[in-house]
């Protein structure tokens, strides 16, 4: 096994209302891009604020590059850079004074005028932070957190709620900053997201692993390779497509439609069209795709990430 | 080559606050505008005149033409019946009849009409040729240090100090916990302690200037001056703005929003405005409330600067105030750090 950046035991923390994290176990590889994939409301927050030492948890063991954070706070946070979901700089400051002053905090670090060149926020140098877009913003966050040179990269949710330009412009941000030896470790709730940048991933629910593995792996966790989503008028009754065929292995509610899982789209699509015509609906939708991380959360927890 | 954080700090919220022209209003233009209102509305006047009245009759004409070079009288002459009747109604102060000789009719409970009855039979002896036998001069006393707008600016003074050292440090850390600004910080090495300090600082630097503006714009237009030692009234105004920071620094330290923290500086600044002398002097409360109002922290500036101000007072003749301010200023600076919400 390589050396840990991150690893952590039997995590629990429990609010009055909801158990946020329960019983959490994570072991993240130095130079590894590690995601928490999950819903709003599955534990990733605090998840994350408890391995960057912002959160105390109830119990288990954090270790961070091998230190603990009750005993070595300082030097951790000295070796680490951290985007908090929803911080907003001080509007009146320039860009420029901004990453200034996160850098004054660091004894290393780096200059923030490369770093804005790095990050394309050079343009924006002088301009105050107010007046910034939602990706300039970020990818500020994100200049704050790479500031003081850290080996991890922490981001809870980097690319909400951005435009596709700025997505893209921060995953190379972030490739660039693995490729340069960093571990990365970041909630989503964008399988997309998640697919392209992480080596491994987590999907947490109700504060607990789900499932674990690389993204390829998760997908093949899945009894088929293959989705069928349609949608009927009048909508259709599940036992319809029980015996649909030879490669079919179930089925998730998607809106009013349905979600078929099936190993082969040849046989399958045929025969559910014949099934749906005849029960004497109409097909309004068909669409089918290999399938995603999406999916197998689908097939998990019978609800969807985004809005579950 | 990077600068200390505490620096860096204090640099940024310098600059927050310069580029928030609404903050620069309140701080500098704000008590300018009410010295200069309350200065005007409570200048010194000459002394009213007093009002008085000579019944018409034959030496009515030449009575009222003497009187009338009186500074301190303002005459008429009025039919006799009007005349009793304004005396009566306390409209006069002096009513002057007779034939041939001046008949001084008054209320001699009354002191502006024993003062009028000198000032009327002066004006008419020397009118009728009376010479002064010994020759006397007036001096008149009007000094600065006591007026009323010497008063006035130092207790506005310390007012200021107190709303903007609170305000000053309470606002901005309110609204970086808001914006969870506070929690990205101690995700940093930063240590807290430097935030903190950066607060007073920054504030300092401010307090310069405001005092400043305040004290010239009082010099020029009222001429209101310092007539103790200007190192010793600087300090001081250091240690006031120090000792509200703290206490802002404690009003602020787990407020979770604007409106918190708004209704707790007003709990604690109005009750100061009302009993520490600002506008008048606290010495008209009863004397059992003085001990605590001597203990406000904004009494304890007031009495401070107005010794400083218009006595001259030393440090010996204000340690006790002062050393009301330093003990508000550490304790709440202390209870704030152990009491601080970061997140």
């Amino acid at each position: 096994m390589t050396e840990a950046a991150i690893h952590c035991r039997d995590l629990r923390k429990y609010y009055p209302d909801v158990k946020a994290v329960d019983g959490l176990d994570l072991y993240i590889a130095r130079g590894e891009c590690f995601g928490l994939l999950g819903p709003n409301g599955a534990g990733k927050t605090t998840t994350i604020e408890i391995l960057e030492g912002l959160t105390p948890a109830d119990s288990g063991e954090v270790e961070v590059l091998g230190l603990r954070w009750t005993k070595r706070a300082r030097e951790l946070r000295e070796r680490i850079g951290i985007s908090l979901q929803e911080t907003q700089f001080t509007d009146k400051l320039t860009v420029f004074e901004t990453l200034t002053l996160f850098r004054s905090f660091y004894r290393e670090g780096r200059d923030p005028d490369d770093l804005m060149r790095a990050l394309s926020l050079d343009e924006k140098r002088n301009s105050r932070v107010g007046k910034l877009s939602g990706g300039q913003k970020q990818r500020l966050a994100v200049a704050c957190a790479l500031v003081g040179q850290p080996d991890i990269l922490f981001l809870d949710e980097p690319t909400t709620g951005l435009d596709p330009q700025s997505r893209l412009q921060l995953w190379e941000v972030i490739t660039r900053f693995r490729a340069g030896g960093g571990t990365v470790l970041l909630t989503t709730h964008y399988m997309d997201e998640a697919e392209r940048l992480c080596d491994r991933i987590a999907i947490i629910d109700h504060g607990k692993t789900i499932a674990l593995g690389t993204p390829a792996e998760l997908i093949a966790k899945l009894d088929a390779p293959n989705i069928i989503e349609f949608t009927s008028e009048p909508p259709v009754e599940a036992e319809m497509f029980a015996n649909l065929c030879d490669g079919y292995h179930g089925c998730a509610k998607r809106g009013n439609g349905w979600q078929l899982r099936v190993d082969s789209l040849a046989e399958a699509v045929p025969k559910l069209i014949a099934v749906v015509e005849k029960s004497g609906s109409k097909l309004v939708t068909l669409t089918t795709h290999a399938a995603t991380l999406e999916d197998l959360f689908v097939a998990l927890t019978g609800r969807e990430l985004r809005d579950a | 080559m990077h600068s200390p954080p505490l620096i860096e700090l204090t640099k940024s919220r310098v600059r927050e606050f310069i580029r928030e022209p609404e903050a620069v209003f309140w701080v500098f233009a704000f008590p300018l505008l009410l010295t200069l209102a309350l200065g005007f509305a409570f200048r010194s006047k000459p002394p009213d005149r007093i009002p008085i009245a000579v019944a018409a009759g034959p030496h009515a004409k030449e009575w009222t033409a003497a009187l009338a070079k009186s500074p301190a009288l303002m005459v008429r002459m009025l039919t006799p019946e009007q005349a009793r009747d304004q005396l009566r109604t306390g409209k006069i102060s002096l009513l002057i009849e007779g034939d041939t000789q001046p008949v001084y009719r008054f209320d001699p409970t009354r002191p502006d009409s024993r003062t009028a009855r000198v000032e009327a039979d002066d004006a008419l002896q020397r009118a009728a040729g009376r010479r002064d036998v010994i020759a006397a001069k007036e001096v008149r006393v009007s000094e600065q240090g006591s007026r009323y707008i010497d008063f006035l600016v130092p207790g506005l003074l310390g007012m200021n100090l107190m709303g903007t050292g609170m305000w000053g440090v309470g606002f901005p850390i309110v609204n970086a916990r808001m914006k969870k600004l506070l929690k990205r910080l101690i995700a940093t090495p930063m240590r807290k302690s430097d935030y903190l300090l950066a607060q007073f600082f920054s504030r300092l630097t401010f307090l310069v200037g405001e005092v400043m503006f305040l004290i010239v714009f009082a010099w020029l237009v009222f001429n209101v001056s310092v007539h103790g030692s200007l190192i010793t009234f600087a300090i001081l105004c250091l240690i006031g703005g120090f000792a509200f920071s703290g206490i802002g620094l404690l009003v602020a330290s787990r407020a979770a929003t604007i409106e918190a923290v708004s209704g707790m500086m007003n709990l604690v600044m109005v009750p100061m405005w009302i009993c520490s002398g600002v506008f008048f002097s606290y010495e008209r409360f009863p004397d059992a409330a003085k001990p605590f109002i001597r203990a406000l922290p904004l009494t304890a500036l007031n009495d401070s600067l107005r010794a400083v101000m218009n006595d001259g007072a030393g440090w010996v003749q204000i340690a006790a105030p002062v050393g009301v301010l330093v003990v508000w200023g550490a304790v709440c600076f202390a209870l704030a750090l152990r009491v601080f919400k970061w997140q």
